[in-house]
């Protein structure tokens, strides 16, 4: 970490439509350690929010703990932010989400955070299609406690220490699109290029747009034999598709031929330009994302790009019926009954 | 075998099997008494079992108004061979055993102490009822026909109910009637109607309600206005959102739109249950959970964090008894100290603690308000008895003037002000951006912190600039802003860690212990801003010699009950009285305990504390909070999970004067 911020910015900074530079959309100076991918996530973060013209203050960061969910106080400081408890950042959001349905509910949660003590919270948020982002950064172990693995971890993944992780890893994107969340991405922190088109396309989705973001942990578990290591992950990431929010994905190998484009209309009316990278993978088929997911596993490749997409996507408040006005806006007077309807109780319980 | 002529005070126990449709069966028995102006009290004594194991349905008729339960059965109408032997030894000498005859007694059913009545229930059903559901059903409502006869219940009463019952499914009435009628006659043709415990017609309630706690609170949350209810099922508080979601149905789906104006989520588990509430809360919206003991457990951590963070949160706990699963379909006051000192830290949180179906409706109403206030959680304190049995209970009331108290919330254009005052000294705008063009604040959300009963923030005690912790006024509650109120101002995180009074991440310890100090000075406010205790003094003592509290009790002494405890321990201070023993009475109805109840305890020498759990965990509360010598405070306590009765307060407490 740095303690020192520069304040120098430079005079021509480009402004978005809103008026803002760039630097309106980031937050206080990171505690997190020097290279660290969750910093490059967060620039990310800030990157698609001045892109997407997005006002701060209708977006709600969402955390639980960790240090990942630290992350949240390191951009959009002009946002309100939520750093819930361990685990628990999807019930918090689903509170949040039905009081106002206007604002973007960004939530920030760790391997640990979602794969182990709040796995209950994450399937539970993806299969009600809350509408919201659901971004883990993920580095197979636990950073604040000195770099257990966690449920994320590879079998076979060397810890720094020397030892080897046992356990079946848990593939949260396969396991997302599984659970009928609506929009599955999975990207690197490294790789602003595919990653901040992806955050775009995730805040304009209508429904749960799940992001397992690959983010090596410099400290604990960047070592060789490590499977969520900067090197080995970019050795073997494998892109799916390129998203045309802004055109700018990188191949990893160039060997793919360029496929079929399709574009895609999203609830707001903004368009995701999606070309195919990948052979034998429909990213509107649920079935063959899927199968692509696992079929990658098997080749120790991992798939990045929008896996799964439901164009048609529905999200909680639909489906429950609930006022289009925010619920948190409600005068009184819509609210109470008044004590007519009271003294209708009175009488029918006599 | 002499039986007592006893006239609208007797106990009557339905001995039934779980799932043959006795429960509305029985509570017609109840409503037909509460018609015929007589007070009655039902309890349900029922398995944690979906169909076949034994249940119980007990009423009390009490001329006197008593309310709570009684010893002793008078009437037994045992229609379950399982539990029949026990049913059988549990009428009171001098009282009456209704049973189905269908098939002889076993040998050994002869005492000579009680009536036998026998009606062959099934046989007269079958008899004249073909469809096996329609068995089942209509042999309930034979029994209430024949109860009708023998107690004297107006047959038009039962009538009037019936047709009320079936409003708009007008084909059944005339079965149920048959069903009456049948069981009428046969108790008519067969035995002296009526017996000599009997229903007589009084106008002794006035304008009162029969009316269960769980809906009560579940309708205290539909006026207090909240729209978000987020729950994990759990006997016995799965009827408050049920109770909750249909009250919403009828009063808050938009009549253009046809949307509802609220949203009820079932939550994975009860963790997330009070997450979600503490989501929506934080957003601004009214939003409650309710749960039972298990419940609470699990919801600790997050209370912690509601304490810490302040996020407001009601929690309605209807207790069981535990603990882990216990008893779960019976009753206990046994969450107290789980719920006053829920999660790890130092922490404490402010409880509520109905008597009635009335206070029910009432407190919880007022838990939104106290909990947006206190900027803290509140929990409602109720029980299986008090939710799940119909009560006796004045009318509820609403006062159409009644505005929200939103608590401390900044809108737009107060932070607008704080930072114009800033700008005015400092030549900034205030934002920490480079919004030259700042965009306006949220309007809808500014409606509602102006839609506030709250006064007016001292806007200029911020010196130019929003802190989320700071005590502008003193009284240990900040002020708060919602998500979206500003584009440029009063954002903030909130966090479950320690922060200073911009709400900024510190480890530093003087700021750490500034903030748990004034979470102490809140509590403090809390103690003067919750509902306060009820006074009982006894009228006819001799009094404590303090002429200034209006204590009256002779010999010197105190009793403390609170929640169901309340109609027994009123009935118990009668028959002390009777004895020649008078003692004043207070009714705490919240934790943290203020000045008022303080005094009651200085001013007596010795303190009874009526309380339903093992441990006296009423009795710890107050010698935590208060300090108060353990040698001064006696316990009175049941905890079999069934409810206290007057006779075993009045037990308890003689005891100590003999």
């Amino acid at each position: 970490m740095t303690y020192v911020r520069s304040t120098f910015r430079h005079p021509a900074l480009p402004k978005n439509e809103l008026g803002y530079t760039v630097d309106y959309y980031e937050g206080s100076l990171s505690t997190l350690c020097a290279g660290c991918g969750h910093d490059s996530i967060n620039a990310s973060i800030v990157q698609a929010c001045w892109e997407l013209n997005i006002e701060p203050h209708k977006v709600a960061k969402m955390s639980g703990i960790g240090c990942s969910s630290k992350s949240p106080a390191y951009f959009l400081s002009n946002s309100h932010g939520f750093n819930s408890v361990h685990g628990r950042m999807p019930s918090v959001t689903t509170g949040a989400n039905l009081a106002n349905r206007d604002l973007i509910y960004f939530g920030v949660s760790g391997d640990g955070d979602t794969a182990s003590i709040g796995m209950g919270q994450f399937v539970h948020a993806a299969r009600r299609n809350l509408k919201m982002v659901y971004l883990v950064m993920n580095n197979g172990c636990y950073g604040l406690t000195k770099g257990q693995d966690s449920a994320t971890a590879d079998v076979g993944s060397k810890s720094k220490s020397g030892s080897v992780n046992l356990f079946q890893a848990i593939d949260l994107a396969g396991l997302a699109i599984e659970l009928g969340a609506t929009f599955v991405a999975q990207s690197f922190s490294g790789d602003k290029e595919q990653l901040v088109p992806l955050l775009k396309a995730a805040m304009r989705h209508n429904g749960f747009a799940f992001l397992n973001v690959i983010s090596p942990c410099v400290t604990f578990n960047n070592n060789v034999g490590s499977t969520k290591s900067y090197d080995y992950v970019r050795e073997h990431v494998e892109a799916t598709s390129t998203v045309d929010f802004v055109p700018l994905m990188r191949e990893i190998t160039a060997t793919y031929e360029a496929g079929s484009v399709s574009d895609l209309t999203m609830h707001d009316g903004s368009l995701i330009r999606l070309k195919k990278l990948a052979k034998d993978w429909d990213p509107f088929e649920r079935l063959s994302a899927m199968h692509a997911v696992h079929a990658a596993r098997q080749r120790d490749e991992i798939l990045t790009g929008l896996l799964f997409i439901d164009p048609e996507s529905t999200d909680l408040h639909s489906m429950i019926n609930t006022s289009e006005r925010p619920l948190n806006s409600l005068p009184l007077a819509e609210l109470c009954p008044g004590s007519a309807a009271l003294d209708e109780i009175n009488k029918r319980s006599r | 075998m002499s039986n007592l002529k006893k006239i609208n005070d007797f106990v009557v126990r339905f001995a039934n099997v779980n799932g043959t449709g006795s429960a509305s069966a029985n509570a017609l028995f109840t409503k037909a008494v509460f018609r015929m102006g007589v007070p009655v009290t039902p309890k349900n004594i029922f398995p944690s079992n979906i169909q076949g194991l034994p249940t119980w349905y007990e009423a009390r008729v009490s001329e006197k108004g008593y309310l709570g339960r009684r010893e002793g059965v008078d009437l037994m109408v045992a229609v379950n061979p399982q539990s029949i032997k026990k049913d059988y030894a549990d009428v009171k000498p001098g009282g009456y055993f209704l049973y189905d005859s269908s098939k002889p007694l076993p040998p050994g059913y002869d005492r000579t102490d009680i009536t036998h009545i026998p009606i062959p229930l099934m046989t007269l059903c079958n008899a004249e009822f073909t469809d096996a559901r329609q068995r089942q059903l209509f042999k309930n409502i034979i029994y209430i026909g024949a109860l009708s006869a023998l107690l004297d219940i107006e047959f038009s009463v039962l009538e009037g109910l019936i047709s009320d019952q079936f409003k708009g499914k007008e084909k059944l009435i005339e079965p149920n009637i048959r069903a009456l009628n049948i069981g009428v006659s046969y108790a008519r043709e067969n035995f002296e109607c009526p017996l000599d415990i009997r229903v007589e017609r009084r106008d002794l309630l006035g304008d009162k309600i029969l009316f269960g706690g769980n809906s009560a609170c579940a309708l205290g949350a539909i006026y207090a206005g909240a729209t978000v209810a987020a729950w994990y099922p759990i006997t016995p508080s799965t009827s408050v959102v049920d109770a909750f979601a249909s009250y919403a149905k009828k009063y808050r789906v938009d009549a253009e739109t046809g949307k509802n104006n609220y949203a009820i989520v079932q939550a994975e588990d009860e963790l997330a249950a009070i997450g979600m509430v503490m989501g929506a809360m934080w957003n601004g919206a009214r939003a409650f959970t309710a749960t039972s003991g298990p419940g609470v457990s699990l919801m600790q951590e997050f209370l912690g964090l509601g304490y810490f963070a302040e996020v407001p949160t009601v929690l309605i706990d209807v207790q069981r008894t535990g603990p882990s699963t216990g008893m779960p379909t019976r009753t206990q006051q046994s969450d107290l100290l789980s719920a006053a000192y829920a999660s790890h830290g130092d922490t404490k949180h402010v409880l509520l603690l109905p008597a009635s179906s009335k206070e029910c409706f009432e407190l919880t109403a007022a838990a939104f308000d106290l909990t947006e206030r206190l900027q803290t959680p509140v929990i409602v304190m109720t029980d299986l008895d008090l939710g799940m049995n119909d009560h006796v209970t004045e009318p509820l009331v609403w006062d159409d003037s009644w505005n929200w108290d939103r608590g401390k919330l900044l809108s737009a254009k107060h932070l607008e002000k704080i930072y114009a005052a800033m700008a005015k000294t400092n030549g900034s705008n205030g934002s920490n951006g480079n919004g030259e063009a700042p965009l306006p604040g949220n309007i809808e959300l500014d409606a509602l912190t102006n839609d506030n009963a709250a006064p007016a923030p001292p806007l200029e005690q911020f010196r130019g600039k929003f802190g989320r912790y700071l005590d502008i006024d003193e009284d240990g509650i900040p002020y708060r802003t919602l998500p979206g109120i500003h584009a440029t101002k009063g954002a903030f995180v909130t966090r479950g860690s320690s922060r200073d009074e911009y709400a900024a991440y510190t480890e530093d310890s003087e700021a750490y212990v500034r903030n748990m100090a004034r979470l102490l000075k809140k509590w403090e406010t809390a103690k003067e801003l919750v509902p306060q205790p009820v006074f009982y003094p006894s009228d006819k003592g001799q009094g404590t010699g303090d002429t200034k509290s209006g204590f009256n009790s002779s010999p010197n002494a105190g009793v403390i009950f609170f929640g169901t405890s309340t109609d027994s321990a009123l009935e118990s201070l009668e028959l002390l009285e009777a004895d020649g023993i008078h003692l004043d009475a207070m009714r705490p109805r919240a934790f943290p305990f203020g000045k008022a109840f303080r005094d009651f305890v200085d001013a007596h020498d010795r303190i009874f504390v009526i309380e339903q759990n093992r441990d006296a965990q009423f009795k710890s509360l107050m010698m935590i909070e208060l300090g108060i010598d353990a040698s001064k405070l006696i316990s009175v306590l049941n905890y079999d999970g069934m409810p206290i009765t007057a006779d075993n307060i009045y037990r308890q407490i003689l005891r100590h004067f003999s």
